[in-house]
């Protein structure tokens, strides 16, 4: 039977839990800490040696741990690109700027689990060597900024923080930063932009890469909330046993922000790639079903940038047949399991893991205007494509939601989306065109028929209600 | 002695310079590793530089080669592709007929459509091979250009830039006929008052961020940003300051489209009917290279002209706009004796005889440190022959950390090198106005300089038996002349300056003399052949290399080796 297993969660809703740190404490809270700073190096079979640091680095990298913050990229891989040979300090920053449309993940752990983070970048950095890292939030969450700071107190007056934490002669200073309130600051090199004083323009890779030019040219980690917390984890498991959570190369527990229209919305807590989409959206368990007399229309799978995927949609999946070879399985939409690779085989991805539902009561044009405008809304206008055609995008779908639709509509926003995507300095040029791309491509009849619609009531001479 | 050119040993041949081999649309080209960037200091060469060495033009706004990289236009985007290596082996894979494998970059999320590389910012590696000429690299201009107009205002009939606009070449050269957009455009502030020379179209403006990048990278002055959001970006002078700095104008330069433009020039003339002529700057020793814009005989504008070894691609507005009094109205343009309207066969035919006559150290020149190298040159044959005591006058103002030099006059270096001063120049002068004062000096020759504000006064003058004066505007100097002969700008002749590094620079005729008004060069030539001072010569480049071949500071420079950028000789 599906349910919920949790791991970061585990004590977050528990009656009578605080975001204390004696409460913290009393869970078991900074014993991975202790773990880490504890661990001896040790020899590899081919006669090498690993420092203690370089042990806690290897078993991130073998739990399998995967960014949950929306690109899904190997955690232990992202560290090991990290020049550590520059001579220039190492910086961690924690993107707390969640921002996607449809995510509500991370906050529930900076408003309830504070320390949890906490002890994760602790132990992140001193795997790291960083001695001074960050935690760059939001500007709409002010109260768990309050928090944040109020755990970092906590923890430096026991101290885990400091100059020398808890004896071990390693120094690290965490410093809360906020955001002004952009969505492209969920952007790391942005984010670092924006923690510099500057405008969050997003910098050009190459040569910008975080790992060798992150914050102030210095290399630099920038990790999700929810991917540092599953350090604290991975290091009271092992790797190896983290691993056993999940499904190969989809390892560990991450927390799906379930919303739209179905009857219980809200977060849940799976082992990746242990329940489906169906699931998420129909089990008891979980969403609990549409509401009553409604079908199923489309599931925004990963976050509001991620494609549409439609009701009723059969995809390909590769899977490992009972001879070992690799074999195509033919999926349902809701049977696709919610893991990383599952979905970007469905030609989507899981992203932030905000599962968005939309019932037949959904007016697809109306959506993507809406998804449309937030992208239009938050694009920094450092590069043209971008700049210009997500303005473009909206605009058109703005006019086709007052009654100024055209039957070429469909073609012409497929046409300023192609240009988008690909061609920009960051990822917020996919972010924008892919809604657009997936839901015309997808319901391309219903924005036909809102084209033609129009066209047929501007023919007889009513005119749109809203046209400008 | 100086070392000259010509006797000098061969410089030892230049370390040999690593090359890396790729193709540029389908061509093998060898190009070097490593490629200076904006500050000079060697960096892996990008495609963009690549493409410039196959000759195969990459279409840019943001970037510029003396300026960071933005990488935020997008319009060089280029389709290219990279080696496929075999992981095991590290080595190429080969196609069947030997050629090795190329994997064309595609989108990772979607395999079949291409994925372009920004020119300007991304390295070139072994075995690259780039597409600037594709279907797709088209398609990818196309779309950044279409991006781009869709908001722009299309003013081009009323727009300064037409005729010079990046937008418009690229349109023609690169985009499509027609627009699909049907939306309404985005409103943005128009004719904003930047600061005291700029002003600010941002309907026009592209955002390429060049300004923001030469104030604060180059000028050292952060005064310019970028407020709002997406396509409302907008660029600003920070709250309540005003863009003033003295190298503002040169963001006009830089500027592709028509969205910054010089309060000096906007709206005067279309540049299509301006004639460019290749000149330097004479504000101060620095000797920026630029180019003057003219037509029927009205300077319009100076620019700044590309060159490393002197201003890079910069100048200073001050020098910039120091070009509105050759147009004055009050130029000397009369040849007059004893305040006379006269000729000059009969000037020149009485001063020839005057100085012939002249008793040994009783005459006196002071020359302008702003008169070309060949003018000081004659000049100095003739104190030579004459015997005569000369300098020329300092003129001091606050250098800055860029351009703009402490020393005001363009030609101290062809001053000193000439004979015509010492080093400390202006050191004589009071040994001449004693001279003046104790009647041992009879007959004074000053060229381009008012000498009432330098020593001797207006009295001083008139203790003088003859005042040869030379000049291009009235002063009290040239009010006191016996003999006064209209003189020109150096918009108005040929010849070089050497600047305070030891360039020599060489610099054209933009428009002509007015009324009887002669290059000095011309008629001090004539004097002083009549005097049997120099011989052998009879233009500008003759002169030159006469002079050359007798100065040894000069030795081995010749006119025609002066290049559009001059040549560097030691000073």
């Amino acid at each position: 039977m599906p349910q919920e297993q949790r791991l970061i969660l585990k004590h977050a809703d528990q009656p009578g839990y605080t975001p204390d740190i004696e409460c913290y404490m009393r869970h078991g809270g900074y014993e991975a800490l202790r773990k880490a700073l504890a661990t001896p190096g040790r020899d590899l079979p081919d006669g090498k040696k690993q420092t203690p640091r370089e042990v806690i680095r290897d078993e991130v990298l073998k739990s399998g741990l995967r960014g949950r913050g929306g690109a899904g990229f190997s955690a232990g891989l992202k560290w090991s690109f990290v020049d550590r040979r520059s001579g220039k300090p190492i910086y961690l920053i924690c993107n707390a700027d969640e921002s996607e449309p449809g995510t509500f993940k991370d906050r529930q752990i900076l408003h309830k689990d504070p320390h949890q983070l906490v002890e994760g970048m602790i132990i992140s950095c001193w795997a790291n060597d960083v001695k001074l890292a960050y935690i760059y939030i939001r500007g709409e969450m002010p109260h768990a900024a309050r928090l944040l700071n109020k755990a970092l107190d906590e923890a430096r007056a026991k101290g885990f923080l400091g100059k020398d934490i808890l004896g071990s002669g390693t120094e690290l200073e965490i410093h809360v930063h906020r955001g002004a309130g952009a969505y492209i600051c969920g952007e790391e090199t942005g984010l670092i932009e924006s923690l510099e004083g500057k405008r969050p323009y997003p910098r050009i890779k190459p040569p910008y890469f975080p790992a060798v030019l992150g914050l102030y040219m210095c290399p630099t980690i920038v990790n999700n909330v929810e991917t540092l917390c599953h350090v604290r984890h991975i290091v009271n498991m092992g790797g190896a046993e983290y691993a056993k959570l999940g499904t190969p190369n989809n390892t560990g527990t991450r927390i799906i922000s379930l919303s739209g229209d179905v009857k219980n919305p809200g977060y849940f807590e799976v082992e990746v790639g242990k329940v489906t989409l169906g699931e998420v959206i129909y089990h008891e368990n979980f969403g609990g079903g549409l509401k009553p007399g409604r079908t199923l229309k489309a599931i925004i799978p990963g976050g509001s940038s991620s494609k549409v995927l439609k009701a009723g949609e059969k995809f390909k999946l590769r899977k490992k047949g009972p001879d070992g070879q690799m074999v195509a399985v033919e999926t349902d939409l809701l049977d696709l399991p919610y893991d990383f690779d599952s979905l970007q085989q469905a030609g989507t991805m899981s992203g932030s893991g905000a599962v968005i539902v939309m019932d037949d009561t959904r007016e697809i044009v109306d959506v993507l205007a809406n998804v449309s405008e937030f992208y239009a809304h938050e694009s920094c206008g450092q590069c043209t494509p971008c700049r210009e055609g997500a303005l473009w995008m909206s605009k058109a779908l703005h006019r086709m939601t007052t009654g100024g639709g055209r039957s070429q509509d469909a073609d012409y926003l497929l046409h300023i989306a192609q240009n988008i995507q690909g061609r920009t300095i960051c990822a917020f040029g996919e972010a924008a065109a892919w809604p657009v791309l997936s839901f015309v491509k997808k319901f391309k009849d219903d924005f036909v028929a809102r084209g033609k619609a129009d066209e047929e009531a501007r023919a007889k001479g009513i005119v749109p209600a809203s046209h400008h | 002695m100086s070392n000259a050119a010509t006797t000098a040993p061969a410089p030892a041949a230049p370390p040999p310079v690593e090359k890396i081999r790729i193709k540029v649309d389908g061509r093998d080209i060898d190009v070097p590793k490593l490629m200076p960037d904006w500050q000079g200091k060697l960096v892996p060469t990008t495609m963009l530089q690549a493409c410039q060495i196959a000759a195969q033009e990459v279409p840019h706004y943001c970037y510029h080669p003396k300026l960071p990289i933005a990488g935020n236009c997008r319009m060089c985007l280029v389709e290219f592709g990279t080696p496929v290596m075999d992981p095991a082996t590290k080595k190429p894979v080969l196609n069947e007929d030997g050629s090795p494998k190329i994997a064309r970059s595609v989108l990772p999320y979607e395999p079949q459509t291409p994925r372009g590389a920004i020119a300007c910012a991304t390295p070139i590696s072994p075995g690259m091979e780039i597409y600037p000429s594709s279907p797709a690299t088209k398609q990818m201009r196309e779309s950044v250009l279409e991006s781009l107009l869709i908001n722009h205002p299309l003013d081009c009939p009323i727009c300064d830039q037409a005729g010079e606009c990046k937008l418009q070449e690229y349109s023609v050269q690169h985009g499509q006929a027609a627009s699909r957009f049907v939306e309404p455009k985005v409103h943005k502030p128009k004719a904003v008052d930047l600061g005291p020379r700029i002003v600010l179209d941002d309907e026009r403006c592209v955002l390429c961020t060049r300004c923001i990048r030469f104030t604060r990278d180059i000028a050292g002055d952060d005064a310019l940003g970028i407020v709002n959001r997406g396509s409302y970006n907008t660029i600003s002078a920070a709250p309540g300051k005003q863009f003033d700095n003295n190298y503002s104008l040169n963001t006009v330069d830089i500027c592709p489209v028509g969205a910054l433009t010089s309060k000096d020039f906007r709206f005067k003339m279309r540049v299509w009917f301006l004639k460019e002529t290749k000149s330097v700057c004479t504000s101060c020793s620095t000797g920026c290279n630029i180019t003057i814009g003219s037509r029927e005989n009205v300077v319009h504008r100076f620019e700044p002209r590309d060159n490393d070894a002197v201003n890079a691609s910069w100048m200073c507005d001050s020098g910039r706009l120091n070009y509105q009094w050759i147009g004055r109205a009050d130029r000397l343009q009369d040849v007059l004796v004893k305040g006379v309207k006269s000729n000059w066969t009969q000037a020149l035919g009485e001063i020839q005889t005057l100085l012939r006559n002249a008793a040994e150290g009783s005459v006196a020149i002071i020359a302008s440190a702003r008169q070309t190298t060949e003018e000081l040159y004659l000049l100095r044959r003739l104190s030579v022959r004459v015997g005569a005591l000369t300098d020329a006058v300092e003129r001091e103002g606050e250098a800055d950390r860029l351009l703009v030099s402490a020393d005001r006059n363009p030609n101290s270096q062809g001053a000193r090198l000439t004979g015509i001063a010492y080093t400390e120049i202006g050191i004589s002068i009071p040994s001449i106005a004693g001279g003046i004062r104790s009647g041992r000096i009879r007959t004074l020759i000053v060229v381009g300089e008012d000498v009432t504000k330098a020593g001797i006064d207006a009295a001083l003058l008139a203790k003088l038996d003859t005042l040869i004066v030379s000049d291009i505007l009235p002063s009290a100097t040239t009010a006191a002349a016996h003999y006064l002969l209209p003189g020109c700008a150096h918009a108005e002749k040929r010849g070089t300056f050497i600047n305070g590094k030891g360039r020599v620079q060489k610099f054209l005729k933009a428009v002509e003399p007015r009324g009887d008004a002669r290059p000095e060069w011309e008629f001090l030539a004539e004097l002083a052949k009549a005097l049997g001072a120099v011989e052998g010569f009879s233009t500008i480049e003759g002169l030159f290399n006469r002079m050359a071949s007798e100065l040894p500071a000069l030795a081995g420079v010749e006119w025609a080796k002066l290049g559009d950028t001059g040549v560097t000789v030691p000073v």
